[in-house]
């Protein structure tokens, strides 16, 4: 089991003080990789969901268990650890360091690990999502479709079993979200890695065999079972 | 890939306003660097432990006028003292060596002081167990016209042995020029002192040159005043006013000079001991003629009350150089914290732990800081070797641009911990970064 959520629970508190409801998951899971497409109204909690289930936001009460490790239970620096070494992280936009050419922005994801750095690795994930002829273009030489591929190839640099896109392929045309879909999804299956994709797009949904509907703070309750 | 070079990274990030803060550093540090060595070379040069001496004889007045006049060379000569004085004095009990020297004019190319002494000059070290060493072998002052020069003299004259050169009296500004010539036989290893810049000469080739006897009516003053037996002979020549020497008139150096109107500027006195340097100081200070000194404590009068406050001044105004080029550090770092705060959301949720992005922060200011120090090191000795010849000339002090001063050393560690404490606000800021929100930005 990659993922289970088990009765989580956020809230944000109201300028005018009382709390509103963002999340409400009474029971989630994911199995080794499987690869699940989360849909919802903006606004819906989404990106919430995938920043508590990385430990970056804490919930009030429930659990997020990620690979039978209960990161609910974790302090934040082992918290900090267990994200960089199992959870990847792919976002809408703005993925790298402008600073760091492709190569080294995925090098970024694997020093925070604490395994260091391996840049064989990297250039073959580079290669592999086929940036081979880019590795050392820094972000504004590249086209946003092959910054998230860059972005692609850092999340899968830890050997994550889980990996986390909000809206990946929000920002490129209809050609390019077709091509980082497949990449992404390929990518996972063939590492074994279970995906959680964020989407606003029914096309994109479609194309998941599990598509999962995060609508007025709930995750549907059939969800719960699982496939 | 650590941190260190993801720092070097962001500062590269941002080259513009990076090397800006650093180059303000390296302005400060290069002032203090070279406030240090200029200082540092100085303190040495007025604090030598030994000047192979421990006393200076001279006329009564200010001993650090008679020191500055007498050892560096550096203030014109006070009234001169008999040569029988020197005699009397080198027979004197407490005395193990007493070098007589005589000095009050320049060489007419280079403007550099004469020095006329004995050849037992040369032994006595030039500072604590340095010896003379002469660099181009000669003889040491065997006739009155033999000269033996500095190093630096050589260098800037283009002097070697076998060179001839004029005298000017009285210093540079005067035009009147001998036209007796000097030759040189010796050229003396550089030594670091002022003897460097000095030109020796034997007493005999001093005196030899006409001015350099004096009106005889002042001789005899001088003699009586010293309680020394004034010769008939002088008397005679003093009352026919027609054959009298005056300072400037005649040319007539053919005969022998009588002791009594031979004339030293100051003699340079090793005591036995220390018991017999005070005994000995004591006994000629009492005594109207003359004042003995030891060059240690007017030196270092001088060093605590004009050169050490001096040089406290520069140093705390490059020290708030640095604080304000520091500041600058922190406005430059703290300013650019709002657009990073994506970049730091992104490493936290890559698994950067909060510390990892903090020192990220404090490496790269504590980073500026020091490439700025290093920078500032190595202007500061460029202009220490751009400004050394301007303080030869003007002070005749010779300050070696290579020449490292221990504190420059504690500059780095300061550099550091200032740097650090310039980075903890942004690296605090960076810190307390709430990823979700950053990242959502
Ligand atoms: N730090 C916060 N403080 C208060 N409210 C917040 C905070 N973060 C998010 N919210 C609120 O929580 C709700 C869910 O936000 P979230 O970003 O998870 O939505 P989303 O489903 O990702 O939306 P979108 O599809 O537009 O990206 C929103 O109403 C948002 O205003
Ligand atoms: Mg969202």
């Amino acid at each position: 089991m990659s993922l289970v959520l088990d009765n989580l629970k956020k809230s944000y508190r109201e300028p005018g003080g009382g709390r509103i409801p963002v999340l409400n998951v009474p029971h989630f899971e994911l199995q080794t990789a499987e690869q699940v497409a989360l849909v919802g109204s903006s606004g819906g909690g989404k990106t919430t969901l995938l920043n508590v289930i990385a430990g970056i936001t804490s919930p009030d009460s429930g659990r997020v268990v990620v690979d039978n490790v209960d990161v609910t239970g974790l302090n934040e620096p082992s918290r900090d650890r267990f994200r960089a070494l199992k959870i990847g992280f792919v976002f809408q936009t703005f993925n790298l360091l402008p600073a760091f050419t492709a190569l080294e922005n995925v090098l970024l994801g694997m020093c925070f690990s604490g395994k260091g750095t391996d840049s064989h690795r990297a250039t073959d994930l580079l290669t592999r999502v086929g940036l081979g002829h880019r590795l050392h273009h820094r972000p504004p030489q590249l086209s946003v479709g092959e910054q998230q591929r860059v972005a692609v190839a850092r999340a899968l640099a830890n050997h994550p079993s889980l990996l986390l896109a909000d809206e990946p392929t929000a920002s490129v045309d209809i050609a390019n979200q077709n091509t980082i879909l497949d990449l992404i999804r390929d990518t996972c299956r063939e590492n074994n890695v279970s995906l959680l994709l964020v989407t606003h797009s029914p096309d994109v949904a479609a194309r998941f065999d599990r598509i999962e509907k995060l609508s007025d703070f709930n995750l549907s309750e059939k969800a719960s079972g699982g496939r | 890939m650590n941190l260190v070079t993801i720092a070097i990274k962001s500062i590269k990030q941002r080259i513009l306003s990076s090397s800006l803060t650093a180059l303000s550093v390296a302005l400060g540090v290069m002032l203090m660097v070279a406030v240090l060595i200029i200082n540092g070379v100085v303190s040495d040069l007025f604090s030598q432990p030994s000047f192979g001496f421990n006393l200076v004889v001279g006329p009564k007045g200010s001993d650090l006028s008679l020191a500055l006049s007498a050892i560096y060379r550096l203030d014109r000569p006070g009234e001169p003292l008999p040569y029988l004085f020197y005699k009397e004095l080198k027979e004197h009990r407490a005395v193990e060596k007493a070098v007589p020297i005589a000095i009050g004019d320049v060489t007419e190319q280079g403007g550099f002081p004469i020095v006329g002494t004995i050849p037992e000059f040369f032994d006595l070290d030039y500072a604590y167990n340095k010896p003379f060493r002469v660099c181009v072998p000669g003889t040491f002052l065997k006739t009155p016209w033999d000269a033996v020069i500095g190093s630096r003299v050589a260098a800037t004259n283009g002097w070697n042995i076998g060179s001839e050169f004029k005298l000017i009296h009285g210093g540079a500004e005067s035009d009147h020029i001998h036209d007796e010539k000097f030759r040189v036989v010796g050229v003396l290893a550089p030594t670091g002192t002022p003897n460097d810049r000095s030109v020796f000469v034997s007493l005999a080739g001093f005196w030899a040159i006409s001015g350099h006897e004096k009106p005889l009516k002042e001789a005899i003053d001088r003699l009586e005043k010293f309680r020394y037996p004034v010769p008939q002979s002088l008397r005679d020549k003093a009352a026919k006013p027609n054959k009298a020497h005056d300072a400037h008139a005649g040319h007539d150096h053919d005969h022998e000079l009588l002791d009594e109107q031979k004339e030293v500027t100051a003699i340079f006195v090793r005591t036995k001991s220390t018991v017999a340097e005070i005994a000995l100081a004591g006994e000629i200070n009492e005594d109207v003629r003359a004042m003995a000194v030891n060059p240690i404590f007017p030196m270092k009068r001088l060093m605590t009350m004009i050169v050490d406050n001096i040089k406290l001044m520069l140093l705390t105004l490059t020290s708030l150089i640095i604080v304000i080029s520091a500041v600058s550090i922190f406005v430059s770092i703290y300013n650019s914290m709002s657009d990073r705060r994506r970049e730091i959301g992104i490493m936290r949720a890559l698994g950067a732990r909060r510390e990892t992005v903090f020192t990220i922060i404090l490496a790269e200011s504590a980073l500026l800081c020091l490439g700025g120090g290093v920078i500032g090191l190595l202007l500061g000795h460029g202009l220490v070797a751009v400004a050394s010849p301007v303080i030869e000339a003007r002070s005749g002090i010779l300050v070696n641009p290579l020449s490292f001063e221990p504190l420059e050393l504690v500059l780095f560690p300061v550099l550091l911990v200032v740097g650090s404490l310039i980075g903890f606000l942004p690296g605090l800021a960076a810190y307390r970064t709430d990823v979700a929100a950053a990242l959502s930005e």
